[in-house]
């Protein structure tokens, strides 16, 4: 068995490098003469190479299913890594829709970071839990996660917009914001750096903390910049904290999560302040030359056309299929638990979204900015719902 | 009613209509309704059609509908609703918080100052308050008349339209060109192009509109129609016939009415299982497992036996029980039964029987000189025992604990049982007192010759099933799909109308799209692909 799921994090490492090396390709296309949606050898080999990524992960799926005779969505990393999948598929469908080779150089890298991002977790096979142990697991995850994977192109689409559109000419809300955004993805890498680095070294440093019910224990895999409140080192060596975490953070193990978010942030101002330095200007300043050619319009449509794909099929799956389900599992189709809420609210934000759109005239930049927030609501509940607001989705 | 004759083609338009339902040509008076006066291109929202909240703001009602039909007003409430949910995540509401604390000092503790202003405000029940329910409410009332506001006129409008349209409505579309001289052949390959894109083709005096897609516009009244219904469906949860929410605990081995089903039906719990995952049978997860403090559940299950009681009309009467059905119900996997469903909720284990024995106090090896158990689901209050001695059961406390000093029972299950006993030695007749629980064996005068110990006891599960009867699922479930429905209809197509208009020496092209600009001018562009006919220009872009 344990040879299967090598066999199957394999494929997904292979499918890994085929998207690094198709987003490669899909930056050759921009210096092609022609405009930005022209089909040539370059960016017949960045979709092929996609495509075949994509068949790679679908192997891992298919694989790990096998192994742990279970669909590989029931834990953080594997449904993680299947909402990188799905975002790529969402990308392979639209790319057939329009032939825009740029949306591939901005929802690659996303994918990536995503992937990488989920391979942070623990990846082992884990029990299905008796409320999971449905056939709605496969159904409900899969759409909720096909639907938000297609909303996040409308996100890639709207990046790019920006970038092209905000006047880079001089410094504005607009351009800080745009910054906000582009710092944020390198947050994650940052966090994927330095959690890879550390655990290469097996870094382990264990508080002992102390409350009323009892004395327990935090492992930290990071060096602690902050320490549980109450807590004490008793790992030798290790770097004591430099502060304690703030008191209201009750989430399960929330220093430990807090320390490591703010490692990411820190390891990500680094890596966001050296390319500043190299560039000696705004990073969406520094791209926006390469984007001259991109048509506006298109990729506004893009970001528009995502979302009114998208949106069906995140209500099929994050709501009305989780409410069947919820009934079955939970004998509630819907109990206010925060997962749930803030599926909710995503499916508000769209909604008012598309009818800001379709009946405002929302188009263009304010539509860009609009999807671009979407995507945010989404992470928060992929993330941040799941390690920070204790619930019934918590199994991370 | 007032009616206006439109100049042009003399078609009878209802008070308030922008763009003659039949030619298109603006109606001069009415232009500012869509903002047409300064603007180049035409505002085709529901293709000018005369919409009630436009044309009328003078009594009370018109301007309650007015409020209420504006997107601008739907788009507010949305955002309010999701600023409110969100402020509910901040801390658990109270359904997740431990019952058996009160709420205000663990918001309190929990969350410091924030938690308690949390409580304070109410935010801790926000998804069940007043202000919340009033929101939800605005927002259904907001479709109903927004939705009513448009899709009357829009559907008038759109079963009326002419393939001859006025030239000024034709020059005042976004996408336009004109074609000088075309040759026929070409003309006759864009129509028969167009024809095999589906569209359907109706033609006035050699005026042409072709059409694909109309449905599509029906697509958002669907889908809010389908939000109502669920909506509707949510709200008879109220009405006790349409939901019961009920809840059994089981012990094994008995038989109970169901409640929530008038006594009609019995369950019997055969057996209740619960099973965890073992490290060495399911391997795959070991390594899993391994990281995990405690076992983790792998299943639970009730077997149970439903039994319909044929005397339930008849208050009193002795149960007349026929077996109906036999199942197991486990966790996703409800028992249904004349539309109850029974859900594996909950469990609990907690003792059914316990055993003592009884020695003298100064045997040091305790040797046993009696032994008697206790059933504690049904506690017989006497027992004779070996060697002359009787008990007597003088008090049983099922969940024992001290109140203030005072031994008390917390509920009537037996969780932590004690019990006071009065032992009659065989050659003594005034009894001894002695008090036993669990690690407990108190001596009430200190002066007894005689000890109780305990001996040993069983466990048995409790099985805690959910009760339910929701007549209101179907409503929803409905509500739902015609929702989908609408969604997929409005979002996954589009309404295109090109129209062709010969004028002189001139052929004209103009298009409309309710969405998705950039795919209509594509398709013309591909339609027209190697005919002389100029590509249309999309004129909003030249701003």
């Amino acid at each position: 068995m344990d040879g299967l799921v090598s066999i199957s994090s394999n494929f997904l490492y292979l499918a890994f490098v085929l998207y690094l090396a198709a987003t490669f390709f899909f930056g050759g296309t921009i210096r092609s003469k022609n405009s930005t949606s022209s089909q040539t050898w370059v960016s017949r080999v960045a979709i092929g190479l996609t495509i075949l990524g994509f068949l790679a992960s679908v192997v891992y799926f298919i694989l790990r299913w096998i192994a742990s005779g279970h669909a590989p969505v029931s834990n953080l990393f594997e449904f993680t890594t299947f909402f990188g999948m799905m975002l790529v598929l969402a990308f392979i469908v639209m790319y057939f829709i329009y032939r825009l080779n740029i949306l591939g150089l901005f929802v690659l890298p996303v994918a990536l970071l995503i992937i990488a991002y989920a391979s942070m977790f623990p990846t082992e096979l884990s029990p299905l839990v008796p409320s999971l142990k449905s056939h709605w697991l496969y159904i409900h995850v899969t759409t909720v996660s096909l639907g938000e994977a297609v909303l996040a192109v409308s996100f890639a689409a709207g990046l790019i917009y920006l970038i092209k559109e905000v006047d880079q000419s001089y410094r504005s809300k607009r351009t800080t914001w745009l910054e906000i955004i582009i710092y944020s993805l390198y947050a994650t890498l940052g966090f994927v750096v330095i959690s890879s680095i550390f655990s290469a070294t097996d870094y382990n440093a264990t508080f002992e903390v102390t409350n009323e019910s009892g004395v327990s224990t935090l492992e930290y895999h990071l060096p602690a910049i902050t320490g549980p409140a109450d807590g004490t080192l008793v790992t030798t060596d290790r770097m004591e904290p430099w502060f304690d975490t703030p008191g209201w953070m009750n989430g399960a193990e929330a220093p430990r999560k807090f320390n490591t978010l703010l490692w990411s942030f820190a390891v990500g101002l680094v890596f966001y302040l050296i390319t500043r330095l190299i560039l000696r200007k705004r990073i969406a300043a520094a791209i926006q030359p390469y984007l001259r050619k991109v048509n506006s319009d298109l990729v506004d449509e893009i970001s528009y056309r995502a979302v009114a794909i998208g949106f069906p099929i995140f209500t099929l799956g994050g709501l009305i299929f989780a409410m069947i389900w919820a009934q079955e599992a939970w004998n509630r189709y819907w109990g206010w638990d925060p997962k749930e809420v803030w599926a909710l609210i995503t499916w508000f934000f769209y909604a008012a979204f598309l009818h800001l759109r379709l009946s405002q005239g929302w188009h263009g930049e304010k539509s860009a900015w609009l999807a671009v927030v979407g995507f945010a609501i989404i992470m928060f509940n992929l993330i941040a719902v799941n390690l920070v607001l204790a619930g019934l989705h918590s199994y991370a | 009613m007032k009616r206006i004759v439109c100049e042009a083609c003399g078609h009878s338009n209802a008070e308030g209509t922008v763009l003659c339902q039949s030619c298109g040509k603006p109606i001069e008076k009415n232009q500012h309704i869509d903002g047409n006066e300064k603007t180049k291109l035409l505002n085709m929202r529901y293709d000018g059609s005369a919409r009630r909240s436009q044309t009328y703001n003078k009594s009370f009602v018109d301007k309650i509908w007015n409020f209420f039909s504006s997107v601008k007003v739907g788009v507010w409430l949305i955002v309010l609703t999701l600023l409110a949910s969100a402020l509910g995540t901040i801390f658990p509401q109270e359904m997740y918080i431990p019952q058996d604390v009160q709420p205000l000092d663990h918001y309190r503790e929990q969350y410091g100052i924030a938690g308690q202003i949390y409580y304070q405000l109410g935010l801790h029940n926000l998804y069940s308050s007043w202000w919340y329910m009033i929101l939800i409410a605005l927002i259904g009332i907001s479709i109903v008349v927004a939705s009513i506001d448009r899709v009357v006129p829009l559907y008038k409008a759109l079963k009326m339209q002419k393939p001859k349209r006025h030239e000024t409505f034709l020059k005042r579309q976004r996408l336009f060109s004109q074609t000088n001289q075309p040759s026929l052949n070409d003309k006759e390959k864009f129509l028969e192009r167009l024809k095999s894109k589906r569209y359907k083709l109706t033609e006035e005096d050699g005026h042409i509109l072709a059409e694909k897609g109309r449905f599509t516009r029906w697509g958002p009244y669907v889908n809010h129609l389908g939000l109502i219904i669920f909506l509707i469906g949510a709200l008879l949860r109220f009405v006790p016939f349409m939901y019961i929410d009920e809840f059994v605990w089981v012990r094994e081995g008995e038989t109970l009415p169901i409640k929530g089903t008038e006594r009609e039906y019995y369950i019997e719990n055969n057996d209740f299982i619960f099973e965890t995952y073992d490290e060495e049978e399911d391997r795959k997860f070991a390594e899993a497992l391994q990281n995990q403090s405690a076992p983790v559940a792998s299943n639970y299950q009730t077997d149970a036996v439903i039994y319909r009681n044929h005397e339930a009309e008849l208050v009193g009467a002795e149960p007349d029980l026929e077996k109906v059905k036999e199942g197991s119900i486990r966790v996703n996997h409800p028992l249904k039964i004349d539309g109850f469903s029974l859900y594996q909720s909950s469990y609990q284990s907690e003792f059914s029987t316990m055993s003592f024995y009884i020695h003298e106090t100064d045997d040091k090896d305790e040797q046993e000189l009696a032994n008697f158990t206790v059933d504690l689901s049904n506690p017989v209050n006497h027992y004779e025992l070996d060697n002359g001695f009787e008990v007597e059961l003088v008090r049983y406390m099922p969940d024992y604990y001290l109140d203030d000093g005072e031994p008390k029972s917390k509920t009537d299950y037996p969780n932590n049982p004690a019990f006071v006993f009065a032992v009659y030695p065989p050659d003594a007749s005034e009894p001894e007192y002695s008090f036993a629980g669990i690690g407990r064996n108190i001596d009430a005068t200190g002066e007894n010759d005689y000890k109780i110990a305990l001996n040993g006891f069983d466990v048995q599960y409790v099985t805690g099933l959910a009760v339910k009867r929701d007549y209101t699922l179907p409503i929803l479930m409905i509500g739902g799909l015609i929702f989908m429905i609408g969604v997929v209809q409005g979002l996954y197509w589009q309404h295109r109308r090109i129209w062709i208009h010969p004028k002189g020496n001139e052929l004209w092209v103009a298009a409309h799209t309710n969405k998705n600009w950039y795919g209509l001018k594509r398709e013309i562009d591909t339609l027209m692909e190697d005919t002389s006919l100029i590509r249309v220009v999309d004129q909003q872009e030249q701003k």
